[in-house]
């Protein structure tokens, strides 16, 4: 079972080693982190665009309609004509607007959307970066993103956008609290915040099964606070198209309308996949105790596989999310976080330290 | 350079109130309609309606009409309920005539007034829980009122503006078709009326959100003028099919769907129960429509006889009332009528005052405006 | 009530009225005698005439008039009041928004429409109409040479 598929150390590593002996040490640095990210940006694209058709269908389904289904097979280029039309579309300049502010502010959240993304771990040795501190990045970067959107919405000099980028920010910072409690709760249980080490934990046993009670608790409240501090629905009221049309980016259009677009999709993306890797194992197999042939057969699947198949069965429920709820108002939002979000989270990470310390997990 | 950047949503603002424009472009107010809203923060401080961006000036047109002619301008007002509106013409031109149509008239014409009540719900549902974030049942909604306007289609010709009836009448007579579609239909909505209820009226998001919100006591009901669903759920008991029966309202029953709390749950619970209300009336008279004809005879100019002339009809959004002022002529001096959404309109200031923006809202989409019948 | 008894209430209340039965009771009163008549239709105990369904402003030609649909919730009688003689050069009648506050967008809607002042109203302003608006279009003299066109039969 050591086929390329199944560990891609060898393969990058082998790769690095011809860039090395046929140029100087720096030009090969340079030109592998050139590579990395052009192939990082046209995955993040392709990963986007894929998103946003799986979305339309997803809803589509529950809807009780087709969806997209005119271009390509099964509407599958829809969300590329969309994407060519979106760049090709006017750059409108707002009179009024903060010119700089107001151009920078897309920026700003694609960048931290951008950086989060590099942290996934897709394979073994599939990686852009992996740091020891991958949790705490994730979290510091992330919230990077609510800059950005406060921005937007300040600088439109809309009143709309204003309105729409301020309960934003509230919403964000709040439920920021929430989804750091709970992986700090899974930290205590894993001992490192390496992402790759914290998969490589998970070899006999996904962690929502290790850490059990308190596990599943920040499971729970990690998914609630990562559907808030994306702003999708039903926590989408920084948008909130009833009420304030499009909420922060009521002003955007073209490209730069797309770049908030896709940051949010791969925001999604993200927070699936950080989930999918601290509560359920990353790209490693389902195990299950001893049944040897079932774990064999687990094994044959490569784990990229598993990791995609992990992180979309995740986002699917966040879209489940989204197109079942009416959205919350911002004083109940505020009121879910404070008053019961976070009280439960602060017990749990007590919780969980108590059965780390009487090492009652498994 | 640049010149020096001026905030003109918070510029000058200090310790004011912050004014937005919801309309005449928004997403949540169903049509052409502005409203000026002061906020503090979140807080609505007062709302202040604008109406008049679609008024066409129909009482002035209907001076100049024939009273056939009158009815298809009255499928303009309340387009959700056009079928209602040709029919309050209908009965007022016939009380003026002292014409009593026949039983099978009046039936069809009751059927029909109800299924439509039934699409303009469905349609509202859709639009109250998309006013809410909720996307999903206004395609459940449109999948069940299709099935409607079906039937419309099929025997009225029409699938919004009807115009099936006219004085003395109806246009032609119901397809082969109608009352076998019909039954087929009460069923299958029974059936998708639970999976509202499972969707929308039992989630705790949607209970929260309106439950408490927009209240409007009994009194103020009645100052206001407020009726239909939006009065009833006040607790005023205005439902003009009970209060002064026309068409086959009198041999039908049916209850009149009262709730006591005011808010916007309670104007949500009493469309819901109205929808199987409405089933109830027409499961009565499906089966027995009466044989004859579908006309009264007529003659070929109709000229009122000198005098005012009343008739008051319940629409999907309340008491519509005709007030037709002849003076003998083919076209009639005056006509008048009292939309129920202008009334319902009057109150959106004082319920929603003190609210969020949200709540605003969900309480415009509880009201169940439609804007041309406002702006006639 | 009936509308025998209607009748002798609106008689007992002393006011100079034309009282006659069409479709509902008609109580016609000079536009001055307006708001009292309603005040005390809308209070006494027989009568409580709590609920105003409409308020149609008419243009007589010789004078304006409004037409005042009313009726009781708790008794559910209807009753027609009416005044015809109103000024045409200066038509004022008293608002009656203190009594019913649905009458404050009707009778802004007659202000607009047919042109007629509401005495004590709390916001009479135009209701569909632009500010700038000239005339009132519901009247039978308006005369709008863009808009409307003659029909000829």
């Amino acid at each position: 079972m050591q086929g390329v598929l199944y560990d891609f150390t060898g393969l990058i590593q082998s790769i690095d080693a011809v860039f090395r002996a046929s140029m100087s040490d720096l030009w090969a640095t340079v030109l592998e982190y050139a590579i990395i990210g052009i192939i990082y940006l046209v995955i993040y694209a392709l990963i986007g665009l894929f998103l946003v058709y799986a979305e339309r269908k997803v809803c589509a389904f529950i809807q009780v309609r087709l969806g997209p289904n005119r271009v390509g097979p099964k509407g599958f280029f829809q969300t590329i004509a969309d994407f060519i039309k979106l760049l090709l579309k006017e750059n409108i300049k707002i009179k009024n607007a903060d010119g700089v502010l107001f151009n920078l502010a897309p920026f700003i959240v694609i960048v931290a959307s951008f950086l989060t993304f590099g942290t996934v771990p897709f394979a073994k040795g599939l990686q852009g970066i992996d740091l020891n501190i991958g949790v705490f990045f994730i979290m510091a970067v992330s919230s990077m993103g609510v800059v950005g959107i406060l921005l937007g919405g300040w600088s439109s000099n809309s009143k709309y956008s204003l309105i729409g980028a301020m309960r934003s920010g509230a919403q964000i910072v709040s439920y920021e609290l929430s989804v750091g409690l709970s992986l700090v709760t899974m930290v205590i249980l894993t001992g490192t915040m390496q992402l790759s080490q914290i998969i490589e934990l998970q070899s006999d046993g996904w962690f929502i099964f290790k850490g059990h009670i308190p596990a599943l608790i920040s499971l729970i409240i990690m998914m609630i606070a990562s559907t808030a501090e994306i702003n999708r629905g039903p926590f989408d009221l920084a948008e909130a198209e009833s009420e304030l049309t499009a909420g922060y980016h009521t002003e955007y259009s073209g490209i730069k309308f797309a770049f908030f677009y896709l940051s949010e999709y791969m925001n999604m993306f993200v927070v699936s996949a950080l989930v999918a890797t601290v509560f359920f194992g990353g790209w490693m197999p389902l195990h299950i105790g001893s049944w040897q042939a079932f774990n064999h057969i687990m094994d044959f699947i490569p784990p990229i596989i598993w990791f995609i198949l992990k992180s979309f069965a995740l986002m699917y429920v966040i879209m489940l999310f989204k197109w079942t709820f009416p959205r919350l108002r911002i004083d109940q939002l505020l009121k879910l976080e404070w008053q019961y979000l976070l009280p439960i989270s602060l017990f749990n990470v007590l919780l969980m330290a108590f059965v780390v310390y009487m090492k009652w997990y498994f | 350079m640049a010149e020096e950047f001026v905030h003109l949503a918070v510029a000058g603002t200090e310790g004011q109130d912050l004014e937005i424009n919801m309309g005449p472009q928004h997403p949540s107010t169903h049509g052409v309609m502005r409203f000026v809203v002061k906020l503090k923060g979140e807080v609505v401080e007062s709302v202040q309606p604008h109406c008049g961006y679609i008024h066409r000036g129909i009482e002035k047109m209907c001076e100049s009409l024939s009273y056939p002619q009158i009815i298809h301008l009255t499928d303009r007002m309340d387009y959700l309920s056009a079928h209602i509106n040709n029919e309050a013409v209908c009965l007022a031109v016939e009380k003026a005539l002292n014409i009593e149509v026949s039983d099978r008239i009046k039936y069809i014409r009751t059927i029909i007034a109800e299924l439509n009540r039934i699409a303009s719900h469905l349609l509202w549902w859709s639009s109250m829980c998309m006013d809410m974030g909720a996307v999903t049942p206004y395609f459940y909604a449109f999948r069940d009122r299709e099935k409607i306007l079906d039937i419309f289609e099929e025997t009225t010709g029409g699938r919004l503006l009807y115009s099936y009836n006219c004085p003395g009448g109806l246009m032609n007579d119901i397809h082969p078709n109608f009352q076998k579609r019909v039954k087929e239909f009460i069923p299958y909505f029974r059936k998708s009326f639970k999976e509202y209820d499972e969707l929308v009226t039992g989630n705790v998001i949607f209970q929260n959100r309106t439950m408490g919100i927009g209240l409007l006591t009994r009194e103020q009901a009645i100052a206001y003028g407020v009726t239909g669903p939006a009065g009833r759920g006040s607790g005023f008991a205005c439902d003009v099919r009970k209060r002064a029966p026309y068409s086959a309202y009198d041999k039908v029953q049916f209850n009149e769907i009262l709730y006591n709390e005011g808010d916007s749950f309670a104007r949500y619970k009493v469309r819901m129960d109205e929808m199987l209300e409405s089933l109830k009336i027409i499961e009565q008279l499906i089966d027995n429509i009466p044989e004859g004809s579908y006309v009264e005879k007529m003659k070929a100019v109709i000229k009122l006889p000198e005098g005012e002339y009343f008739q008051q009809v319940e629409t999907a959004r309340g008491e519509l009332v005709v007030h037709i002022i002849s003076d003998g002529n083919k076209t009639p001096y005056r006509v008048k009528f009292r939309s129920p959404c202008l009334s319902t309109l009057s109150v959106m200031d004082l319920i929603s005052r003190n609210q969020k923006i949200a709540d605003l809202i969900a309480i415009g989409g509880s009201l169940d405006l439609v804007i041309p019948d406002i702006d006639r | 009530m009936t509308n025998q008894q209607l009748e002798e209430v609106v008689k007992r209340l002393g006011v100079e009225a034309v009282i006659s039965e069409a479709q509902f009771l008609t109580v016609e009163v000079p536009f001055d005698k307006l708001f009292d008549l309603a005040r005390n239709l809308k209070e006494n105990e027989q009568t409580q005439m709590d609920y105003l369904i409409l308020i149609t402003g008419v243009d007589y030609v010789s004078s304006f008039g409004c037409t005042y649909l009313l009726t009781s919730t708790t008794h559910n009688h209807y009753m027609v009041l009416k005044t015809r003689n109103i000024d045409k050069a200066n038509p004022r009648v008293d608002s009656v928004t203190s009594l019913w506050q649905t009458a404050e967008y009707h009778e802004r809607e007659i202000y607009d429409l047919m042109g007629i002042t509401f005495n004590n109203h709390p916001d009479m302003r135009r209701m569909f109409l632009d500010e700038s608006w000239v005339g009132h279009p519901l009247r039978k003299d308006y005369v709008d040479e863009s808009n409307i066109i003659e029909r000829k039969y």
